[in-house]
């Protein structure tokens, strides 16, 4: 019964993914597909975590927390890039 | 506009306790689950690429004054140094030794020598990512 559930939540998971890609091939600016990327690192991070609970193990929830890590740190470059076209400043210019 | 970045700012200030503290929890849990020097490193240097886009190159080198070269000749000869000292003892290169030690607050702790091995992989990962992305980043 659970493991039917969590089966059905993978592929709803799954389903948001497919949905984001579509919006990264497409998406007419350079925010959706930032967005979308943003996205598709939550869906994951919640699909490791349906994944463990399957596999009954505890070893992923390390994974979980980097992945966030990581998909929040890209993201932030990613918007840097696109307001100031530099990632790394040398400077601030204030 | 002074000051355009409040939000990222001070979220930065928390947040990067957090992943430095979880880099660590990650250096120190290796040897007995998922991690070890190499992720804890890449962690740490992503803590503090998180540093860099949030403020600039010259603050984040007043902040942290290191020099990232010197980190990584300090985690090679720390390897090499584990490695190595265990010719001192008889035995082969690289032959690791554990024993059980009661500290103060931790208790019954078994410290093993290949963890100074780790902090070798820890700090060399740690310089050379960092040097790697501070020469891409400084030169205009």
């Amino acid at each position: 019964m659970v493991n039917t559930l969590m089966l059905i939540a993978l592929i709803l998971f799954s389903f948001t993914i497919v949905i984001a890609v579509y919006r990264i091939i497409r998406g007419p600016s350079k925010p959706d597909r930032v967005i979308a990327l943003d996205m598709i690192g939550v869906n994951l991070l919640a699909s490791i975590a349906v994944v463990s609970c399957l596999l009954e193990t505890k070893a992923f929830m390390e994974v979980i927390l980097i992945l966030g890590i990581l998909s929040f740190i890209g993201t932030i470059a990613f918007s840097k890039y696109i307001e100031r076209g530099v990632i790394v400043e040398r400077r601030h210019n204030r | 506009m002074k000051n355009s970045d409040v939000i990222i700012q001070t979220t930065t200030k928390v947040v990067f306790f957090m992943i430095f503290l979880f880099s660590i929890h990650i250096f120190f849990a290796g040897h007995y689950t998922p991690g070890g020097g190499f992720v804890g490193g890449l962690l740490t240097a992503s803590a503090i690429v998180l540093l860099l886009l949030a403020f600039d190159i010259q603050t984040v080198r007043k902040a942290l004054p290191f020099n990232y070269t010197v980190i990584i000749a300090i985690g090679l000869l720390l390897a090499l140094g584990t490695a190595s000292a265990s010719i001192l003892f008889d035995v082969p290169f690289f032959t690791h030794a554990y024993d059980d030690f009661r500290l103060p607050l931790f208790g019954l702790t078994s410290l093993h020598s290949a963890m100074m091995f780790d902090l070798g992989v820890y700090l060399v990962v740690v310089g050379a990512t960092m040097t790697i992305i501070l020469s891409i980043g400084s030169d205009d």
